[in-house]
This record gives structure tokens, C-alpha cells and sequence, in this order.
């Protein structure tokens, strides 16, 4: 089963760190994400930059831009990791060795929705038109 | 067989849903995979039992005739689903196959399947009040109208708690597992958080007027000697000990008009020795298999109070001396608070108030009443009524329960 665990930060404590410093916990990330993937529990991992979000809505019927994000926190969104796990209580244990933890990030990890019966519907429906 | 009395058979199935439906469910949740198909499945079962029973007679093993029929009930409706949807199909077909012959299940599998169950439902991913509700609903089998009357909220309110609490379940797959060695003192401290703070929510209110609901008291109890039979860990046994010595008290600590009495004022003739022994029993077991921790401690600590026949022979130094390990174990401004009572009569009233002070002046436990009420009386025992009416004005402010307010109330005007 899929998870999507998404990935806060504090990012004035990153800027307290040296270079060498903030690599080191790079390179520790990175080596735990490649022991996941090696085993078949990482499906792929995306980092985003916390300072450049633009968020898009519909607003009086005309689609409305405004600078990002949607939601303010003191953590800010750093990564999204899709993870594969057989339950939960996997995906927590896995999760709670990654290096990031320890150095002060936050996971939320949510199960991902299984669409297969919303996609056989709907394409029905779709089917049906044409 | 003769055909029962339809009165016979009901006392029968109503012996066997009290005894027996909680075992009942959390084997069907572990076949099923499902909170929600394996209640139905349970509701099916029994009524089925009914109907049966009378015709066939009381089977040898109601328990496993239940699962089994439970099973069955469960597999017919899905099959029942799958026949508009033939996605369902699949899921019956992993049900099916040895569904029809009575299964023999053994009673350490069943055993298993309460404790995965509670471990479920205390699950540190639900939110904490979930976790409560959600372990006296499957667990303790009680209502949902008998939870949302405990705890003073709206059976809708509740109701939701534990529908979304099952959604998170099934959602996000929290395994039916009674977790490994290693997670397990993390997991245990949660399941034992949810007992006892059952416990409390009886003995002392958190709102309203009365201050003792005894049937969530008895209910935690009930829940402590479960999970001491399936899982004797000393902290496990400790806080059956602890709850059971302070349930010993339980006549004894309030007025027949609902007033609050402190442990020195009670009339220990109303304490309930057959629970002090059982619970000293206990404390002995659980001190000496070592591993003991907060509940453990505190439970000696109201033992050393359970053996003193009049207040003013209680053995303060052993009091001291175990809030002094409980401080190592716990260390928290509560723990102080009463480690600074106990020295106070140990040494005397400077002593524990230079201990109180030293809280307060840290700014720690400065809106707990009884920190200002303890405050207030090493004061009067010194012999200053000005500064503890001082204090105890202080705590009059900050307590919100209607006995402890009274209490407060009494201890100012006896201090004219």
C-alpha cells in the first residue's frame, strides 16, 4: 500500500547550519532514501522549494493567482515521499529512522487513496457519452 | 432434542452476548479486517443463536458456534454486495472456502484477539479521545448513549468520534497486531493512559457536580484485570493496584452530601480492605519484578497510606522515600507538588513550603489549585491564617469543579 508522506521543516534552523554542516544532513538523508529504495519501499520522493508557491483557485467563476502557499506554518512543506509500505505500523517504522527526524522534521504520512474503482467508473460513465 | 422454551433460550443468549460477545468481536474483527462488518457479524450471530438454539439446542461451544456463524453471516453479505458488484466477488472468495465447517478455535488464538484489539483501539495514530471512546465502545462493550452520558457530550458527537476513529483504521490499514518487543513499552504506556484516564473521569469529574461516576471506575478496573491477565507486565499490574487502592477509598473521600474529604480527615473504618489487600498484593508483584515504573510507585505510595490506621501514623519517611524513585522515574511539578506535601510532614511545615515556593517561583503549577491549596495549609499549620487565607483565596479562583470549590470554601471559614 502506497503513503504519501509529506515532509516539514524548520527552515530558520537550517539557516543556523555551516555548509558542511547542512550537507552532512544531506548525504545522510539521501544514503536512509536509497536503503528504501534498495528494499522496495520508496516509490519517489520530490523536494520543493517552502519559498516559491503560487496557489491557484476559482474565484467569481475566473481562475484567481496569488503567491503561496495556501496554508501558513512556521514548518514549511520541503519534500513529498511516496512510500510503500504493508501498514501503518511499516510505514511509522520506516519513516521514524529517516535522518530528517531526528534533525527536527515533521511527517505527516497519509495512506493514498486507492482511485481504481473511481477510475472504472468513471471511464464507464465517459464510455457511455460517446 | 426437545425444543427449548423460547424464555430458556433467550436468559441463555443473553448469558453468552454478556460473557462472551467482547471475545466474540475481536476474533471477528481479525477473519473480517472490519470494525464495522464484524459487528454487524456479531448482531447477526447472536440473533441467529436465537433462532436456532431453540431448535437444535445449546450447542457445546456457544463461542465458537457464534464465530463461525458470525463468519457466515459476514461472507452472505458480501456475496449478497458482490452480486450488483462484481469487484466483491473476489473479497467473498477470500472469505469463503473453509467458512461452512465449525472451526476449532483454540482459546490462546482468542486471547490474542482481545489484546490486538486493545491495542487497536488505543492506537497513538487515533486522537486521544477516540482512543476512549472507541475502547469502551468495542472493548468494554458499552453503548454509545452510555459513553456520551459519562463524559457529558452528545451521543451525535460521539457517535462521529468513533465512526471517523474507524475510518482511520480501515483507511490507513493500522494493522490488527499486538505490536513487537521493542515498540511495546511505547504502545503499553498508551493503552494504560486510556485506562486510567477512564479511571479518573469516574473518580473525579472532570465538570459538573458529582464526583464520583463509579461505573467507569469499575469499568477501567474491569479493563485493568483484563489486560493484567493477557499482558502481566508490572506496569500493567501497578496501575490495577493503584486503581484499586484508590478505589478503596471511594466511600470514604466524599460526604453523604458530596463534599470532598482530604485523606487525612477520612474515616479509614470505610475503607474497602478485600480491595487494599488485593492491591498491596499486587504492588508487592509488581515492585518485585523490577521493570516498575510511575503507576507501580504510586501505587506503593498509597499502600504506605492503606497500612497507617489513623493519619498521624503514616509512615512519612517510606512516603518520601518512594516519591523521591517516583521523581527519578517521572520527574514532573505534580510529583513535586506531593513529594513537598509528604516532606512537609516528614520535617515539617518550612520544609515543604520552601519546596512549594521554589515550584511556584519557577512559574510551574501556578493555576493548579491544589498547589495553592497544599500552599495554604503548611501556612495554617504554621500558624499565619493571613497568609493561607491568602492562598486558599488564590485556589478558590483557579478551581472549577463545584466540590472543590466547597472544599476550599469550608477550609476558609474554619480558618475564622
Amino acid at each position: 500500500m502506497k503513503y504519501i508522506c509529506l515532509g516539514y521543516y524548520d527552515e530558520t534552523q537550517w539557516a543556523t547550519m555551516s555548509e558542511s554542516e547542512s550537507n552532512a544532513v544531506i548525504d545522510e538523508c539521501f544514503t536512509y532514501e536509497d536503503i528504501l529504495r534498495k528494499n522496495g519501499h520508496f516509490a519517489s520522493v520530490e523536494v520543493c522549494n517552502p519559498r516559491n508557491a503560487t496557489t491557484i483557485r476559482s474565484r467569481n467563476g475566473q481562475v484567481s493567482i496569488t503567491d503561496g502557499p495556501y496554508t501558513e506554518t512556521k514548518e514549511q512543506l520541503g519534500a513529498v515521499l511516496i512510500l510503500e509500505a504493508t501498514d501503518l505500523n511499516h510505514a511509522v517504522q520506516l519513516m521514524a529512522k529517516h535522518p530528517g527526524v531526528k534533525y527536527g522534521s515533521i511527517f505527516d504520512i497519509r495512506p493514498a487513496g486507492d482511485m481504481t474503482e473511481m477510475i472504472r467508473e468513471s471511464e464507464q460513465r465517459r464510455g457511455g457519452q460517446s | 432434542m426437545g425444543e427449548l422454551a423460547a424464555e430458556q433460550v433467550q436468559e441463555k443468549v443473553d448469558a453468552v452476548y454478556r460473557s462472551e460477545s467482547r471475545r466474540i468481536l475481536a476474533t471477528l474483527i481479525r477473519l473480517l479486517g472490519d470494525f464495522e462488518l464484524a459487528e454487524d457479524a456479531l448482531h447477526d450471530a447472536f440473533r441467529a443463536a436465537l433462532e436456532q438454539w431453540s431448535k437444535e439446542g445449546v450447542p457445546a461451544n456457544p463461542r465458537a458456534w457464534l464465530i463461525t456463524a458470525g463468519r457466515f453471516k459476514a461472507i452472505e453479505a458480501i456475496r449478497r454486495r458482490a452480486r450488483f458488484d462484481a469487484s466483491q466477488a473476489t473479497i467473498a472468495e477470500q472469505f469463503g472456502g473453509e467458512a461452512r465447517e465449525v472451526a476449532n478455535f483454540d482459546s490462546d488464538s482468542i486471547e490474542d484477539d482481545r489484546l490486538r484489539l486493545i491495542f487497536t483501539c488505543c492506537h497513538p495514530a487515533l486522537a486521544p479521545e477516540a482512543r476512549v471512546a472507541l475502547t469502551l465502545r468495542e472493548v468494554c462493550g458499552l453503548t454509545t448513549e452510555e459513553i456520551a452520558h459519562a463524559f457529558l457530550t452528545a451521543p451525535s458527537a460521539l457517535a462521529k468520534r468513533i465512526v471517523r476513529a474507524k475510518a482511520k483504521i480501515r483507511d490507513a490499514r493500522i494493522p490488527y497486531q499486538v505490536p513487537s518487543a521493542d515498540e511495546l513499552p511505547d504502545r503499553l504506556d498508551a493503552v494504560l493512559q486510556v485506562i486510567y484516564l477512564v479511571f479518573n473521569e469516574g473518580y473525579s469529574a472532570s465538570s459538573g457536580e458529582s464526583v464520583t461516576r463509579s461505573d467507569l471506575s469499575g469499568e477501567a478496573v474491569r479493563l485493568g484485570r483484563l489486560l493484567a491477565e493477557l499482558l502481566p507486565e508490572p506496569e500493567v499490574i501497578g496501575l490495577l493496584a493503584l486503581m484499586l487502592l484508590q478505589e478503596s477509598r471511594r466511600v470514604a473521600r466524599t460526604s453523604p452530601t458530596g463534599e470532598l474529604i482530604l485523606l487525612e480527615d477520612q474515616d479509614r473504618a470505610l475503607w474497602n480492605r478485600d480491595q487494599i489487600a488485593e492491591g498491596k498484593g499486587l504492588v508487592k508483584k509488581a515492585l518485585s519484578l523490577r521493570r516498575f515504573g510511575a503507576y507501580t510507585l504510586q501505587a506503593a505510595i498509597a499502600a504506605v497510606h492503606a497500612d497507617a490506621s489513623e493519619a498521624a501514623a503514616t509512615n512519612w519517611a517510606r512516603v518520601v522515600s518512594f516519591y523521591d524513585v517516583l521523581f527519578q522515574v517521572h520527574p514532573s511539578p505534580v510529583v513535586e507538588l506531593n513529594r513537598a506535601a509528604a516532606l512537609a510532614m516528614r520535617d515539617g511545615p518550612d520544609a515543604g513550603l520552601a519546596l512549594i515556593d521554589a515550584i511556584l517561583a519557577r512559574g510551574d503549577l501556578l493555576d493548579y489549585h491544589w498547589a495553592h491549596s497544599a500552599r495554604a495549609d503548611l501556612w495554617r499549620r504554621k500558624g499565619n491564617p493571613e497568609k493561607a487565607r491568602a492562598s486558599y483565596e488564590m485556589a478558590l479562583t483557579l478551581a472549577r469543579h463545584g466540590a472543590e470549590k466547597r472544599f476550599i470554601e469550608r477550609q476558609l471559614a474554619e480558618l475564622d
